[in-house]
């Protein structure tokens, strides 16, 4: 399979964080954060959603451009195929 | 509930990835192949993950904080007892033949070991079930999604008539399941899986925290559930009687029950989580897939459970009035809080009877509660506009998934298993890559015909899921003598198959839990036996099925003549040359995993104990 899935689901989860840090920034000190025991909770969880999706996204580009440079890996088609009647 | 931009702009952002890597898949769905085993190329990680999600559906996330809440940490049974060793198992040793057998579903399976009918028997009962299962997830979303008003706002602003929400809900769940699937196939499915897992953690991991934060840690969760319930903190006290522990079950029913028979016909049998493993890049790989899935599946107890007991023993809120006095003048305050969150207990709100709108009470006149609101009110209770948006993705994305797994899998099993077997053979492959995306189209115009027969019936969702425990229970069975005996014969299996079944019903229809009336709960043929608890009765009555199963098929398999063994080759234990492992390190090999995945879960038991 071409696709890394790591690419588009880092840009998902980075984009959402980066969504969460800002409106987190903007909102900071708000009445909404007492819900959250005082804690900002858009910010702290932004950053940390945005640093998993940069690392997913960084991985799965890696993992693409040494396959656009690697032959396919094998895959395992040596056990004898047995018949389905069709 | 109030939704601001952001929770939308979360949620419409998830959509569309979903569909965006629905369409990027599209390219390379060349052959059916492709589209309903994912090209059997995929690492074993994805299929790992895939593999716990495609059972994380949202009834799952809710249900077990629901449970976690009614039962407490008992609930972790569920995942120590019932799912991890049979996860193992069906790594070690039963994706062998799985794999190796190069059969395309699990009834295909069926037809390689034993014979067309058995096949037949599994193909048509498990395609109706996954029909029916991926309405009742879908039924289920709507409801939520009323339940919370998550679309009202959105109603509001549009001008559309609030009773266009449970509509609205299908259809738009509906056709974003249908793109990405018919797009897509088992890969998109699968990818939607992985997403959805990280994304549960995402919703979930800070509800924890904040949870746990609120109550002073774990020593403060122990002392506010121990206020409720001193037994909820424990997962093996009181086991060995049924009426010492809160779910009334003992320790033969827990292992024989649950593990034995209930877990392992779920795990190591059911194509949808099967399918997943059989979409795996080697045999290596495929192994490996339940063992990595074991491992989240160890840590899930405190991502969906925890939230349940949180919310019981949080304060229960009550109407209040702050008097405040502001230069001269009195201010009065008032917080109301509704009838059925004040009767309830934490958060958790009391039931309400829907023709009376008074709280419904039990047998002793306490207020009954409505356990399946617990984690979705923790999100409402912690979570601010925002990650609110998450917490609900979250719970969006486990609905979809869900009736995405049930769709692949029923696409599979209808065209190979029916469609190829019965009724148009030897047609060309991209004819029949054609059936199957068609066959998505029609199951899932089928799970909504299910989602709106819910309204109008209300008992049919645990008419069908009886059902589908009836049906189930055997199961392992079959499985079991199938890999492990080459004397078992295909008219045994077929034969033992349909006796289980019997026998589920048999025992239901004698038996019935305390303080249950005879009828959809068990005693309709007469009470010869009562239960202590519905779950116990459950247990029991996998056991009957299962035993009645094994002991006929064993029997008949003696007086009837088996396959000659060269047709056997790859399919049975005894004359399938042993998986080679030398190649990988040790502590890579499938063996290894295992016996780690196996430590981990008793470690577990015992902080839980």
């Amino acid at each position: 399979m071409q696709l890394d899935l790591r690419t588009p689901m880092g840009l998902m989860f980075a984009i959402t964080g980066a969504i969460l840090v800002a409106w987190g920034l903007k909102t900071n000190g708000d009445a909404i954060y007492a819900k959250s025991l005082g804690i900002n909770a858009n910010l702290w969880w932004g950053i940390v959603l945005l640093v998993f999706g940069l690392i997913m996204f960084i991985l799965g580009e890696r993992r693409q451009h040494k396959l656009a440079d690697e032959p396919p890996e094998p895959i395992d088609e040596s056990a004898p195929r047995r018949g389905h009647g069709h | 509930m109030q939704l601001t931009f952001v929770d939308w702009l979360i949620m419409l952002l998830y959509f569309v990835f979903v569909l965006g890597i629905g369409f990027a898949l599209k390219r390379y769905m060349k052959t059916s192949k492709d589209f309903f085993q994912a090209g059997r190329a995929l690492p074993a990680w994805i299929c790992g993950l895939a593999f716990i999600s495609a059972n994380l559906g949202a009834q799952e996330v809710i249900g077990m904080g629901a449970s976690g809440a009614k039962y407490g940490l008992e609930t972790c049974h569920f995942y120590g007892i019932g799912a991890i060793p049979a996860m193992v198992f069906v790594g070690i040793f039963m994706m062998p033949f799985y794999y190796g057998s190069k059969a395309r579903s699990v009834p295909e399976f069926l037809r390689l070991r034993f014979d067309e009918k058995t096949r037949a028997l599994n193909a048509c009962s498990f395609a109706v079930m996954t029909v029916f299962s991926s309405g009742i997830s879908m039924y289920a979303m709507a409801r939520l999604i009323q339940a919370l008003h998550v679309f009202d706002g959105l109603f509001h602003a549009l001008g559309w008539a609030p009773e266009g929400i449970f509509t609205f809900s299908i259809i738009l769940s509906a056709i974003i399941v249908l793109l990405y699937i018919f797009l897509g196939g088992l890969t998109s499915a699968i990818y939607n899986e992985v997403l959805q897992f990280f994304l549960i953690i995402a919703g979930f991991l800070p509800l924890v925290l904040l949870g746990l934060k609120n109550l002073g840690g774990w020593h403060g969760l122990t002392a506010a559930v121990s206020a409720v319930d001193p037994r909820m903190m424990h997962e093996w006290k009181g086991v060995l009687h049924p009426s010492t522990n809160p779910m009334g079950i003992e320790i033969i029913g827990i292992g024989m029950g649950l593990g034995f028979v209930l877990g392992s016909g779920y795990w190591c049998t059911d194509f949808l989580v099967i399918q997943t493993a059989m979409a795996s890049k080697n045999m290596d790989s495929a192994r490996r897939v339940p063992l990595i899935a074991a491992v989240p599946k160890m840590i899930f107890p405190f991502l969906v459970i925890l939230p349940g007991l949180i919310a019981i023993s949080l304060p229960t809120p009550h109407t209040t009035t702050t008097v405040t006095q502001q230069n001269g003048a009195i201010i009065h305050n008032t917080q109301v809080v509704s009838q059925t969150a004040a009767e309830g207990r934490g958060i958790v709100p009391a039931k309400v009877n829907p023709v009376t709108g008074k709280a419904m009470l039990d047998a002793s006149g306490k207020p009954l509660l409505d356990y399946d609101m617990a984690t979705p009110n923790m999100l409402l209770h912690y979570f601010p506009t925002g990650i609110l948006g998450l917490g609900l993705t979250a719970l969006l994305a486990s609905f979809m998934s869900g009736m995405a797994g049930n769709v692949t899998a029923f696409n599979t099993v209808f065209t190979y298993d029916l469609y190829q077997s019965y009724i148009h053979k030897g047609a060309s492959d991209r004819h029949y890559l054609a059936v199957g995306r068609w066959a998505t189209v029609g199951g899932i115009l089928l799970s909504i015909c299910t989602a709106y027969a819910a309204i109008s019936f209300n008992n049919i969702m645990d008419t069908l899921q009886l059902v589908f425990s009836f049906v189930n229970a055997p199961l392992f069975a079959t499985f079991l003598l199938g890999m492990f005996w080459k004397r078992t014969t295909g008219h045994a299996a077929f034969t033992g198959l349909i006796t289980g079944t019997v026998a589920a019903m048999l025992h239901h229809g004698l038996t019935l839990p305390l303080e249950a009336v005879p009828g959809i709960h068990g005693g309709w043929l007469g009470v010869t036996h009562r239960y202590s608890s519905d779950m116990a009765q459950n247990f029991y009555g996998a056991i009957w099925a299962f035993s009645s199963n094994f002991v006929l098929t064993i029997i008949i398999s003696l007086f009837t003549k088996p396959k000659p063994e060269s047709e056997l080759v790859g399919l049975v234990r005894s004359l399938t040359p042993k998986p080679e492992t030398s190649h990988l390190t040790w502590w890579k090999r499938p063996e290894a995993l295992g016996v780690a995945v196996l430590l981990g879960a008793v470690a577990l038991n015992i902080f839980f104990a």
